[in-house]
């Protein structure tokens, strides 16, 4: 019998959503231990760094690599991961394009950590003291890696054959893209699993969206209510359907909530929020400088909005290739 | 030179985790350090963000538990603008919490911390996992976790739009009604949960509780940590997951402190340590002396164990008849034994299944009305709830625009935190003779923190 196809999972700076898409594949995990050796995977396996170390370069045929590059350690596992694999995805939007994590390139690393180990209310800390960075030595305890200065999707720091998309991915997203590498229908490189439209292509509420869309002001979701059978658009309420990937199964709209972009963009799009104030600036029904302020001045906090799962990626962020 | 033994990554939890153990020249253990190398930096990021988009950007702290955060974060938000949620609103959001619990517990139970107690100790390190609880209790049972939590988080992806990600949390209420239609599919399923829950205890009972060695093991003062308890009650002091107050029980079992939600800065503080990216959180009223157990040592616990030692009882019929047998079979309350926690976990999802029962057939449940709109000038909210691993505080303060200024955001594991350093420690002393190690004495090691269900994605935020 020929020995079955290496697979690995790992998680960098994340939340875990993207594990529990791998777990919510449910009996088709059954399916992927029998037809493949899950050779690391420390959320659900007794796997270690060294049996990891002890493999040979490109000897794990398929490694699924989630979250984002915030510690040094992880672009270093990242790097040897690449090593030791043939073909690297990027599995959901961390990976992808920087995530969440990544709204933390909004503020430098000396601050993030001041407010946490600092400067909350709960904290008693008279030292000052923060995690992180220094020399190993035996008193204050072992080594501890440091915050990159900056957060990284998974591309900015090696080389990525495919990526899967979404804050967590689908379960199906993953499985069709597990699927088709174990079953050499390998797509071409840098490709994005998920839908090549937007959307709102895919979206059930499609019919009631306007050719043209023509707004006087924007109303925010704590403020309002609205019709659940019809576009939020033309209702004033922001979603960003039109400039997002589709393949999601539309389950913020299906929840009646609006769509906030972890799809990331399509590939015709350089950069999400670019392509977000692009449709929402097409939407604003205004011809005075005062009164187009009057109107996105009631969009708050516009850059952690567009930009809420793709700063590393973003042009803010110095866009895509690799950064170190 | 001092010589080490480093377990990395440990495995079976949520997050990042690394254990390092000192040994002294007699090969005696002298010191253990439970290291979380991951941090994000929420506190930070949050800040200039809309209020109301922090139900779904405060649950990407953990996917594997983005509903609690979900629910800490809308209930900071109905504080934050002074909105009470309607009656159905409050229905909704406890059953997809207490769905929520219920397959996050099978989840534990089954994949991550169950195979140590379910699989034996002779097996090799690769068995202790999924695969080889399917193998011990047959593939019938693998099919049945599957499905049973593939049905529960379909209730939730119905009622919140993804059990990977819930997005109905508004302030005052949710963005979605409950169908009258969709009702008899919530009954079927909670009814069905409530039989699989049954079945967990009776396989608890089973393979575990007559099972010497895992019984011998409970009792071994490595596993056993005298501490005070936190959990959320209700106004006769059983648990709550949803709404309540919080009630400190002492190491004695004796009421320490019981304070709502917006008094906590009262009565938690939480200290840093330079060689892990995890806060301890301790008893103010305590202070923190270190790494110790008993009275005079801040060090307390969550979750589910802490839970049932908080309170006085559980509000349904079965899992009352369980928790009385817990405390029976182990001697009165408090329960000290960390590997309890495995088994008050199940008596857990026996009340969770419970409890969505009665919330099925409750009239308000479908209830049309499901959001007030705030009226009044936000400025600061304090939101709790219990996430399966513990007590979960989410506490805001915002300008008059709701433009979050400060965020102060204290998570389930890191009321665990000093614990769980002491449990891999005593573990550690008790198991590790002349510094020798094998697969088996190091999975005794991490069996010392696995009971809690640690996760270390919410532990560092």
């Amino acid at each position: 019998m020929p020995e079955k196809p290496k697979i690995a999972l790992y998680w960098c700076s994340g939340c875990g959503g993207c594990e529990e898409s791998v777990i919510d594949l449910s009996e088709d995990l059954l399916e992927l231990q029998r037809r493949a050796d899950i050779v690391f995977w420390p959320v659900a396996l007794d796997s270690r760094l060294k049996d990891l170390e002890a493999l040979g370069n490109g000897e794990i045929d398929l490694t699924l690599i989630n979250g984002a590059i915030r510690l040094h350690e992880q672009a270093h596992m990242a790097r040897l991961l690449r090593r030791k694999s043939k073909l690297v995805v990027a599995h959901g939007t961390c990976a992808h394009l920087g995530g969440i994590v990544g709204l933390g390139n909004f503020h430098s690393v000396p601050e993030i950590l001041a407010r946490s180990f600092r400067e909350v209310p709960t904290v008693k800390n008279p030292g000052g003291i923060l995690p992180g960075g220094f020399k190993e030595d035996s008193v204050r305890g072992p080594k501890l890696s440091g915050l990159t200065d900056k957060v990284m999707a998974l591309d900015q720091v090696i080389d990525v054959d495919y990526y899967i998309p979404g804050c967590p991915p689908p379960p199906e997203l993953v499985g069709e893209a597990v699927w088709a590498v174990l079953e050499g229908r390998l797509p071409e490189k840098g490709f994005v699993f998920g839908d090549r439209k937007t959307l709102c292509h895919t979206c059930p509420r499609l019919d009631s969206k306007p050719e043209q869309i023509s707004l006087k002001g924007f109303k925010r979701v704590h403020e309002t209510k609205w019709d659940m059978e019809k576009c939020f658009l033309p209702q004033g309420v922001i979603c960003l359907g039109p400039a997002t990937r589709g393949g999601c199964d539309s389950r913020c709209i299906q929840a009646n909530m609006p769509c906030r972009g972890c799809f990331g963009p399509l590939e015709t799009m350089e950069d999400h929020g670019a392509g977000i104030l692009s449709f929402i600036a097409s939407m604003i029904d205004a011809e005075h400088e005062d009164e187009i302020r009057r109107i996105t001045d009631a969009i708050p906090d516009p850059g952690g909005l567009f930009y809420r799962y793709s700063a590393p990626h973003s042009i803010l962020g110095g866009g895509k290739g690799p950064r170190t | 030179m001092t010589r080490r033994i480093i377990i990395d990554p440990i495995t079976r939890l949520e997050g990042h985790g690394k254990i390092e153990i000192r040994l002294g020249s007699g090969g005696q253990v002298d010191r253990a350090f439970f290291q979380v190398p991951d941090f994000r930096g929420f506190e930070k990021f949050c800040e200039g963000r809309a209020a109301e988009e922090m139900p779904t950007l405060t649950q990407k702290i953990c996917g594997v538990c983005p509903t609690a955060h979900h629910i800490a974060s809308v209930k900071a938000l109905d504080d934050l603008f002074d909105v009470e949620p309607t009656e159905a609103a409050k229905k909704i959001r406890e059953l997809m919490h207490t769905a929520f619990i219920y397959e996050d517990h099978l989840l534990h139970f089954f994949y991550l911390g169950g195979p140590d107690i379910l699989v034996g100790s002779d097996d090799k390190r690769f068995g202790k996992n999924i695969f080889g609880v399917i193998g011990k209790l047959g593939e019938r049972i693998g099919e049945e976790v599957i499905e049973i939590r593939k049905r529960v988080r379909g209730l939730n992806a119905l009622v919140s739009g993804s059990p990977l990600y819930p997005v109905c949390g508004l302030p005052g209420g949710v963005s979605k009604p409950v169908p009258e239609e969709e009702r008899i599919g919530i009954k079927e399923i909670a009814r069905d949960a409530l039989a699989f829950a049954r079945r967990c205890l009776k396989i608890f009972e089973e393979e575990v509780l007559e099972s010497r060695e895992y019984v011998d093991l409970t009792h071994l003062d490595a596993y056993s940590l005298e501490t005070y308890y936190m959990g959320m009650v209700d106004g006769n002091n059983r648990v709550s997951f949803y709404d309540g107050e919080i009630r400190i029980v002492d190491p004695e079992g004796g009421e320490f402190e019981k304070f709502g939600a917006i008094d906590y800065l009262h009565h938690l503080e939480e200290r840093v340590d330079t060689w892990s990216y995890m806060k301890t959180l301790y008893l103010k009223g305590v202070g923190w002396h270190g790494l110790r157990e008993g009275k005079e040592s801040g060090l307390y616990r969550v979750g589910p164990l802490a839970r049932l030692n908080a309170s006085e009882g559980l509000a349904t019929p079965l899992a009352q008849q369980e928790y009385e047998r817990m405390f029976d079979v182990c001697g009165g309350k408090p329960v000290h034994n960390t590997l309890v926690y495995h088994w008050a976990r199940l008596i857990e999802v026996l009340y969770a299944a419970e409890r969505m029962g009665e919330i099925a057939v409750d009239d308000q449940l479908t209830d049309p009305e499901i959001r007030n709109i705030p009226v009044q000038s936000p400025r600061k909210g304090v939101g709790i709830c219990e996430a399966p691993r513990g007590t979960l505080i989410h506490h805001y303060e915002t300008d008059e625009a709701a433009i979050l200024k400060r965020l102060n955001l204290l998570v389930a594991t890191q009321n665990n935190a000093g614990a769980i350093s002491l449990s891999v420690l005593k573990a550690a002393r008790a198991f590790i003779k002349e510094g020798r190690v094998s697969d088996l004495i190091l999975n005794r090691i991490e069996m010392g923190y696995r009971a809690y269900d640690p996760c270390m994605a919410c532990a560092t935020h």
